[in-house]
């Protein structure tokens, strides 16, 4: 019962949609209609769940005084400050000029941009200590970027402004990302295809589990 | 107010930099705000776009959209542990869905529209047209149609890798690596772009050192 | 002196200095912009102290990760107040994507799916601005939405902006009718394929909560086939892949793409197999796009940045390179 009902409703709800795109019509249109509108309710449940439990955690955190449990403790209080402005605001929450809006632009946006931000320095970083051209194929990589980091910057035709129009470097980088790019990400994109359309059958005709917790 | 806010944006801004240091009490605190506020950011939205949206505004003309709300429900069952597996039922759903879904799209757009694009004349701009591609467009045309196929064999590895079979392996996993170069050169130029909005902010908007 | 205290020293210098800068602003002063002599001065330094890093790292001597990170950080903000100009070169699928939205009639409804967050904002934000000036100067009427969260948000950011611009204020532009932000949805690929079918089953309501049916520019809006063009703006997952498969293959709808310089070049394929109008790929997209705009904005004003910053990492990379070759068998670079 605890597996099987899961392996059903995994099956109807995958060869529905299958079903749909070959017979886009009544029944299985409305079939995938409330199988989108489910999905997005359920999806943000989902997305409830985690900021629940990420509550919970923290609470059990500080309750308990373990390591760090001070850091838990502004979570808590972040996470309660912005949902009660986001909620007391009322529907119009996101307007420019509102409490919420103030957070998003001063407080949510520095944070989460700065935090991904600071990346530009490890990629440097990694380049001087393990970027080398060891063999041939190493050195394609390195050429290809040399190009592409050039040529895709003005400073590129700058540099290589002796050379006739067309054969500049951005016309190179140009060249190198329509043709041999594209050629390889269509070689991975194919092979990741095959992947997912395998492992998605595997999985609606319930040979694959794991998702229920693996097993028989 | 704006004082405030500005100061306020630039200490948070300031404190995440200072991991570039060392791992710190300031940029610790940094992050715990930032956890905090994601999560509660998604809550909020999540209320009003789709809660509210969907059982206020169109109460009572969908009477389905209550099916996805129990299921909803079910999948917070989670956080009672005795009840908890309860919550697969609504995974399930996800799970299902995705693959059907994904099963026809990547089959559709990621492999038969690519094979597609990729088997076509290579001495005509289409079908038919007789021999008017040029020579640029003939070699690209021919540098996708290779390019495509050795790097397919290197990437089928139930057979061992010698012989022809080996040579045009070998000639995939060079495609492969300019790919990877171009890629590489292009996740540089992402995160210095990252960066350079942030030093805008710290110096343009904040400190307006900059014309 | 203790670390602690040359931690508490430098934390106070840098306050110091920010104080002074933000007092200087408060009062109106104006911003800094080096001359070309001094420009060039600064540029001189760098060459040079790279140069010394080199005879370095021959030496064996790996420098700090920290030193990487000044220069990285120095390559970033000097060219912000650098007099220097560059000439943008237009790549040809910029050119496709701009060209594209030329043929569209006035008053062809085009929709723009902003899936991206601010962290990318740097890449996408001009990218938005100028799509929508360009929407505006040519009557097309806009609808937003956002299979992320702060979609929407960023999207009203970039709207504030292009309507705040003297040239849009004369056109009147009116929310409901000329554009209109339907905010954000979850169910990520799943909300484009209902909209498919519906638009409203989708999007009740707008971003402020007002209903579907109450917007005049929507209102006829059943699903995709009402629209004549779409632009997504992508950072990742959902996003641009999922508008090729579902919006494009099913729909067919015609799309054009904005993404983030990581996210580009997978999006090169789409293009060559024709499923896609054109690319604007990362900040230089962005720029390209704004120069074809005929419009200056943050793209075009931090390419000198982007320029900066990809030759010191070139160089950081022939410097490592270099003393690998030519350093003993003992280089920290070997060990490394």
């Amino acid at each position: 019962m605890r597996r099987e009902i899961p392996l059903i409703i995994t099956g109807i709800v995958g060869v529905g949609f299958v079903i749909q795109y070959f017979i886009p019509h009544a029944p299985f249109s409305y079939m995938s209609d409330w199988f989108s509108d489910w999905f997005s309710i359920v999806g943000a449940c989902a997305i409830v769940l985690g900021a629940l439990n990420l509550m919970k955690m923290s609470a059990q955190k500080v309750i308990r005084k373990k390591k760090d449990w001070g850091y838990a403790l502004v979570i808590i209080a972040s996470f309660l400050l912005i949902v009660i402005i986001g909620l007391s605001e009322g529907k119009d929450f996101r307007v420019p000029g509102t409490r919420f809006d103030w957070l998003y632009n001063y407080m949510y946006i520095p944070l989460s941009a700065t935090m991904f931000a600071i990346l530009a320095f490890f990629v440097a970083s990694a380049s001087y200590r393990a970027f080398r051209a060891r063999n041939f194929e190493a050195t394609l990589l390195l050429v290809a970027a040399f190009f592409v980091m050039l040529g895709r910057v003005p400073v590129g035709d700058v540099l290589s402004g002796f050379m006739p129009e067309g054969w500049r470097l951005s016309d190179l980088a140009s060249w190198v990302m329509n043709y041999p790019q594209s050629a390889g990400q269509r070689a991975i994109m194919i092979g990741i295809g095959l992947g997912i359309v395998s492992t998605s059958l595997r999985v609606i005709l319930g040979i694959e589990r794991s998702h229920i917790g693996g097993g028989k | 107010m704006e004082h405030f806010a500005l100061w306020l944006a630039a200490f948070l801004t300031l404190g995440i930099i200072s991991f570039l240091y060392k791992d710190n009490a300031w940029y610790k605190l940094t992050e715990a705000i930032f956890v905090g506020l994601s999560a509660g950011y998604w809550f909020v939205t999540l209320f009003w776009d789709n809660f509210y949206g969907k059982f206020w505004i169109g109460k009572g003309e969908h009477a389905y959209l209550y099916v996805g709300a129990f299921l909803g429900l079910l999948m917070l069952l989670r956080l009672i542990p005795k009840i908890g597996w309860i919550s697969r039922w609504p995974l399930s759903f996800i799970v299902g869905a995705t693959s059907g879904l994904w099963l026809i799209n990547y089959f559709s757009s990621n492999i038969m529209k690519q094979v597609q694009a990729t088997i076509f004349p290579l001495f005509s701009s289409q079908y038919g047209a007789g021999f008017d591609a040029g020579a640029a467009t003939v070699i690209g045309n021919l540098v996708i149609f290779l390019g495509t196929f050795t790097g397919l064999v290197y990437f089928f590895f139930s057979k061992e890798h010698k012989g022809a079979f080996g040579y045009t392996a070998k000639v995939g996993i060079w495609v492969i690596m300019i790919t990877f170069g171009a890629s590489f050169g292009y996740t540089v130029m992402s995160r210095m772009s990252l960066f350079i909005g942030r030093i805008d902010f710290l110096l343009s908007d904040w400190l307006g050192m900059i014309l | 002196m203790s670390t602690k205290a040359k931690e508490i020293l430098a934390i106070t210098i840098i306050v110091i200095f920010c104080l002074i800068f933000y007092i200087r602003k408060v009062n109106g002063g104006e911003g800094i912009l080096f001359s070309s002599l001094v420009a060039w001065l600064v540029i001189g330094a760098m060459v040079l102290s790279l140069v010394w890093i080199l005879i370095l790292t021959i030496r064996g001597r790996l420098i700090s990760r920290r030193v990487v990170f000044i220069y990285v950080g120095i390559a970033l903000a000097l060219p912000l107040f650098m007099p220097f100009t560059q000439r943008i070169p237009i790549s040809p699928e910029v050119r496709a994507l701009y060209n594209s939205v030329e043929t569209l009639k006035p008053g062809s409804k085009v929709l723009i799916s902003f899936d991206f967050d601010p962290p990318s904002a740097p890449e996408l934000q001009p990218m938005a601005e100028s799509f929508i000036r360009l929407c505006f100067e040519r009557d097309l009427k806009v609808i937003i939405m956002g299979l992320w969260p702060q979609g929407p948000q960023q999207a009203n950011m970039a709207l504030e902006k292009v309507l705040s611009d003297e040239k849009m204020k004369v056109k009147n532009l009116q929310y409901g009718e000329d554009y209109v932000n339907l905010g954000f949805q979850t169910g990520n690929e799943f909300v484009i394929q209902r909209m498919g079918s519906s638009f409203e089953s989708m999007f009740p309501t707008d971003y402020r909560g007002t209903a579907y049916d109450s917007l005049p520019l929507v209102r006829n809006v059943k699903n995709f086939s009402n629209i004549d063009y779409s632009f997504n703006l992508s950072a990742g997952f959902p996003g641009s892949v999922e508008w090729v498969q579902i919006a494009v293959d099913r729909y067919g709808v015609q799309l054009g793409l904005g993404n983030t310089a990581v996210q580009a070049p997978q999006m090169y394929t789409y293009l060559n197999a024709g499923q896609i109008t054109g690319i604007l790929g990362g900040m230089n997209g962005g720029a390209e796009f704004e120069f074809l705009c005929k419009y200056k904005g943050k793209a075009t004003k931090f390419m000198l940045s982007q320029s900066f910053a990809h030759m010191i990492v070139i160089a950081f990379i022939i410097i490592g390179n270099v003393a690998f070759f030519l350093g003993g068998r003992k280089s920290a670079l070997k060990k490394s």
